[in-house]
């Protein structure tokens, strides 16, 4: 990447919501379809005299998630009160953690352009959301039921240099959370969250520049459009010889710019102290391991162990532990069709096309793991061809029938009696006998004509292999 | 029996045996309440359908129902506690009109044993201040003298309770709110160990140092209703697991053997009033008669310790008030066109007139000691200062059982003689403010009456969790001055 002799730096705030079936504080719900306000208690809006008391469910999930991150885990971590007024936050500060967060000194991977990335993740902490204010005409209205949902805020190193990178983090970040069913990463929902940090200096500049905030992105191609268009801004801004001012920006994916929200020059006073109405939270060596030994395989370490079992391409791999359920169908058919390679082919070729053309999910497939693997089988004990396969698997996807049961309605079993090959082969040689001249005085072009006359006789059904073979030898003279 | 004098325990059991009904208790105090409450602004709001929960404890009693240990006792209740359906102000305009739709765990408690709110009562505004002078409805009397401050910031409570205008009363104790005035008033008042009591539902003030307690008109009923009241609540992780000792049971005049301390930093010279001088002295004597052994000891810190607190408190306040925005409850500034202001504008306006000048203050103050730049020289030096005191507290524990010391340096003062002067009026927790930076239970117990002719307390403090022992000396010491339940003149 060309940044006309710049490196821009960029860190990333990830916001995941974690999927507790209560608040980080109290029992209040978190159904996301609720009815305005309904999701609310005094603790959740702020009235005299309630107490937080910590959920146990959402430490876990964040000691998961953090451990997934590569992070490590404090024995003892702090809630930490961040003073500020809005209205949407009822009780004028956020419960978060401040200077003792749960997790720290992390990392993770992944691989973009065919190099392996390392990003290092320098906290995770948890803290609880604010209410959310609509605005109609004179009045502004506030619905606290996202108020105190839990959230475990991670924060990256200021690793990242493209905005492309950037984009790649936050869904590898997203699809290890997802894996672990922590958080269910739904950006337009905001059940995942993205600020990025974003500055530019000159290549070998010892100092940082100065760091403006994108606030509010709700997907991955405005991460990367966001910060494609604020590294521009930047250095622009700097060859002009302006000042780069530190603060908010929004993104305006219609205009695709990024435009000023509040200034940061005079810097916010949050007042950070440890609430005194909650202990810190204290977690065990042997906590911390049982947490550990329930993680499940994660995205990198199964795209290596399918690598490794399985001999795909590293390409073929990534893509299919992209999402957990496409790796889970994945394995399950490369077993039991003992074939991985067509499994994987059938998968990254046919399955994926047909699902995104109805825009299904995985989960939604009308053709099973079960369904694809009898088909390879059928491939491979030459029931069928790969072509008619082709003409099966949509059969199946249009009408959940077996394989065995379609190719038994349309007949497609595949011709392999070498006799019968043999007599069409002949039929088709000796009413074509022109053709037959110019092929042995060297037009071997010709050679494709007598096979599609062969098909085409079979009504596709004879062995592409057989025909080839028979083909070959009676072409030959012999 | 004479209910203005009997004890809750005599009270409870004439109820269930249908010696007297609850309605004639509630009716009687109730009836006081309107009558004295003119005299001394005790009550904020008094509850007339406390008639009606009377009338229900005696239905449930004529069924055969078990109506539990404070069956149809009226309680006047201050006004930090949420009660649901029943106004609960905080002592402030910013609370005027709210209305909480719970009960606080305490009230919860209270309740599930029969007891039945007569009212709530006075206090200094959001419980800052040592005189009741703070609140937004007006300051409130001692009964023992008119043109006397009943102390704070429970001083609805003490002047309540000291009147006999209810069975008992329920207090907070930020920095000695319990103790001062039921020292002011003669009156017994406690504060438990920190995490002893649910804090669920009282409006907070300095989280750390917050905890509710009896303020009554004997030892025995302070046992009683801190029975009642204590033990791990769900919903304040700050509350402890251990199990609640039955302090009535418990309760015995016996202490021989009893090591007392008495701090040396307590006693210097002229800085007593005489006759709180002279009560210590004669509380030295009556306790060595009955077998106690007195040991002088040094608690260092406690010099600082007014200044802790204030640091301390008001940093906690600042960020505890910060919810009192006019936005969800309670008084918002009066707008014309909400559209026109700007958000900044709003917040100023209904805390500038919401709130009143004391409590302002402390929200400043606490704001400062948060600061960057201010926050390690005042609130994290504040922290690390209180660690020590209390580890000093803890080493002093280990010498003896009880330290006994003045409440405040002198009986009550006169309304308006420090309102002016918040130096003087902090100065008045010197004794009281340590007990809640160590997590201590500390007591006050009615012991002489002064020249002047007000009351005279002992304060006495334990180590955490050792409630039972600063009981058992109040016990002892109450019957031997037979200084509880009295009942000024003209009430």
């Amino acid at each position: 990447m060309d940044f006309r002799g710049y490196e821009p730096v960029i860190g990333l705030e990830i916001h995941a919501q974690l999927k507790t079936q209560s608040k980080m504080f109290c029992s209040d719900s978190t159904k996301f379809d609720a009815l305005d306000n309904e999701n609310t208690s005094p603790v959740s809006v702020g009235m005299p005299g309630a107490l937080p008391v910590i959920n146990k469910k959402a430490v876990e999930m964040s000691i998961q998630a953090g451990l997934a991150l590569g992070c490590q885990i404090r024995h003892k971590s702090v809630f930490a009160r961040k003073n500020y007024f809005y209205p949407d936050l009822p009780k004028g500060y956020q419960i978060s953690q401040y200077d003792q967060p749960l997790c720290e000194h992390g990392k993770i991977q992944f691989v973009l352009d065919n190099e392996v990335k390392t990003i290092s993740i320098t906290r995770a902490h948890m803290e609880e959301d604010a209410g959310q204010s609509q605005h109609i005409g004179e009045y502004t209205l506030i619905n606290y039921n996202r108020s105190g949902v839990p959230l475990l805020e991670i924060v990256s190193g200021p690793d990242l240099r493209t905005a492309k990178e950037a984009a790649e983090y936050a869904r590898t970040v997203r699809q290890i959370l997802r894996y672990l069913d922590v958080c269910d990463g739904n950006l337009e929902e905001g059940s995942l969250r993205c600020d990025c940090n974003v500055s530019v200096r000159k290549i070998g500049a010892p100092e940082f520049g100065t760091k403006v905030e994108i606030k509010n992105i709700n997907s991955f191609r405005f991460i990367e459009k966001a910060i494609e268009f604020e590294i521009d801004r930047q250095i622009d801004m700097v060859e002009q010889g302006q000042k780069i001012s530190q603060e908010t920006r929004l993104f305006d994916p219609d205009k695709n710019q990024t435009i000023s929200m509040r200034s940061k020059e005079n810097a916010q006073e949050y007042r950070y102290f440890p609430d005194p109405d909650l202990l810190p939270v204290i977690v065990t060596d042997e906590e911390i391991q049982r947490l550990k030994s329930l993680l499940p395989e994660l995205p990198v370490q199964r795209a290596q162990r399918f690598i490794k079992e399985f001999q795909l391409p590293e390409y073929d791999a990534l893509i299919l532990t992209a999402e957990k359920e496409l790796a889970d169908y994945f394995e399950k058919t490369a077993l039991q069709s003992k074939n991985a390679k067509a499994a994987s082919n059938w998968i990254m070729t046919e399955l994926l096309r047909e699902l995104k053309q109805t825009e299904k999910h995985i989960s939604q497939s009308p053709v099973s793991e079960a369904t694809l693997s009898e088909l390879i089988g059928m491939i491979d004990q030459n029931i069928i061809s790969g072509k008619m396969a082709k003409s099966v698997f949509s059969e199946c996807w249009k009408t959940g029938k077996s394989p065995a049961q379609i190719v038994k309605e349309h007949n497609w079993v595949q011709i392999t009696d070498t006799n019968a090959i043999e007599k069409v082969i002949e039929d088709i040689l000796a009413q074509n006998p022109s053709q037959v001249a110019d092929f042995r005085g060297g037009r071997t072009k010709v050679f494709g004509f007598f096979v599609g006359l062969a098909m085409k006789a079979t009504k596709g059904q004879a062995s592409p292999d057989l025909v080839n073979q028979i083909l070959t030898i009676k072409l030959s003279g012999q | 029996m004479d209910l203005l004098t009997a004890k809750i325990s005599e009270v409870a059991k004439n109820i269930k045996q249908k010696k007297i009904s609850s309605f004639e208790v509630c009716d009687f105090f109730l009836q006081r309440a309107h009558k004295h409450n003119p005299q001394l602004n005790a009550f904020i709001n008094i509850n007339d359908s406390v008639t009606e929960g009377a009338r229900k404890v005696d239905q449930r009693i004529a069924l055969g129902e078990d109506v539990g240990l404070m069956a149809g006792i009226p309680m006047g209740i201050k006004d930090m506690f949420c009660t649901q359906g029943l106004k609960t102000t905080a002592g402030s305009k910013i609370l005027e009109n709210f209305v909480p739709p719970y009960d606080a765990t305490v009230i919860d408690r209270l309740k599930k044993q029969g007891a039945l709110i007569l009212g709530k009562l006075n206090q200094d505004e959001f419980a800052m201040g040592s005189s009741n002078e703070t609140s937004f409805f007006g300051p409130v009397k001692n009964p023992w003298n008119l043109e006397y401050v009943p102390g704070g910031s429970s001083g609805g409570s003490a002047a309540a309770q000291s009147a006999r205008l209810s069975m008992a009363t329920l207090g907070t104790d930020t920095g000695g709110s319990i103790r001062q005035p039921a020292h002011f008033c003669g009156i017994v008042g406690l504060k438990p160990t920190y995490g002893r009591v649910s804090r669920f539902g009282i409006v907070a003030y300095a989280s750390s140092l917050d905890q509710a307690g009896p303020m009554v008109s004997y030892v025995e009923d302070a046992a009683l209703v801190l029975e009642v009241i204590s033990g791990f609540d769900p919903k304040d992780s700050t509350t402890t697991q251990r199990k609640v000792p039955s302090f009535t049971k418990d309760l015995s005049e016996n202490i021989k053997g009893y090591k007392v301390g008495i701090l040396k930093e307590y006693l210097k010279k002229g800085v007593l009033h005489p006759d709180v001088e002279k009560s210590v002295d004669d509380a030295m004597s009556i306790l060595k008669s009955q077998g106690c052994e007195f040991i002088e000891l040094s608690v260092p810190m406690t010099e600082v310790a007014v200044s802790i607190y204030y640091l301390v408190a008001t940093s906690e306040a600042s960020s505890n008030l910060a919810r009192y925005d006019g936005v969800k409850y309670g008084y918002r500034a009066p707008f014309k066109q909400l559209s026109s202001i700007d958000l900044d504008e709003f917040y100023m306006s209904t805390r500038g007139e919401g709130f009143g000048k004391e409590v302002k203050r402390r929200i400043m103050l606490g704001t400062y000691c948060l600061s960057s730049g201010y926050y390690d020289a005042y609130y994290n030096k504040a922290c690390q200062v209180r660690r020590k005191l209390s580890e000093e507290f803890q080493q002093a524990f280990t010498k003896c059982d009880v330290i006994l010391s003045p409440v405040a340096t002198s009986p009550a003062f006169k309304l308006g003689d420090k309102i002016s002067n918040p130096l003087a009026m902090y100065l008045n927790d010197i004794f009281t403010v340590s007990t809640n930076l160590a997590g201590l239970p500390g007591m006050s117990v009615p012991f002489s009456i002064s020249k002047e002719g007000l009351p005279i307390g002992i304060q006495l403090q334990a180590a955490p969790f050792n409630e039972q022992k600063i009981l058992n000396m109040a016990f002892n010491l109450e019957n031997a001055t037979k200084m509880s339940g009295k009942v000024p003149y003209g009430f």
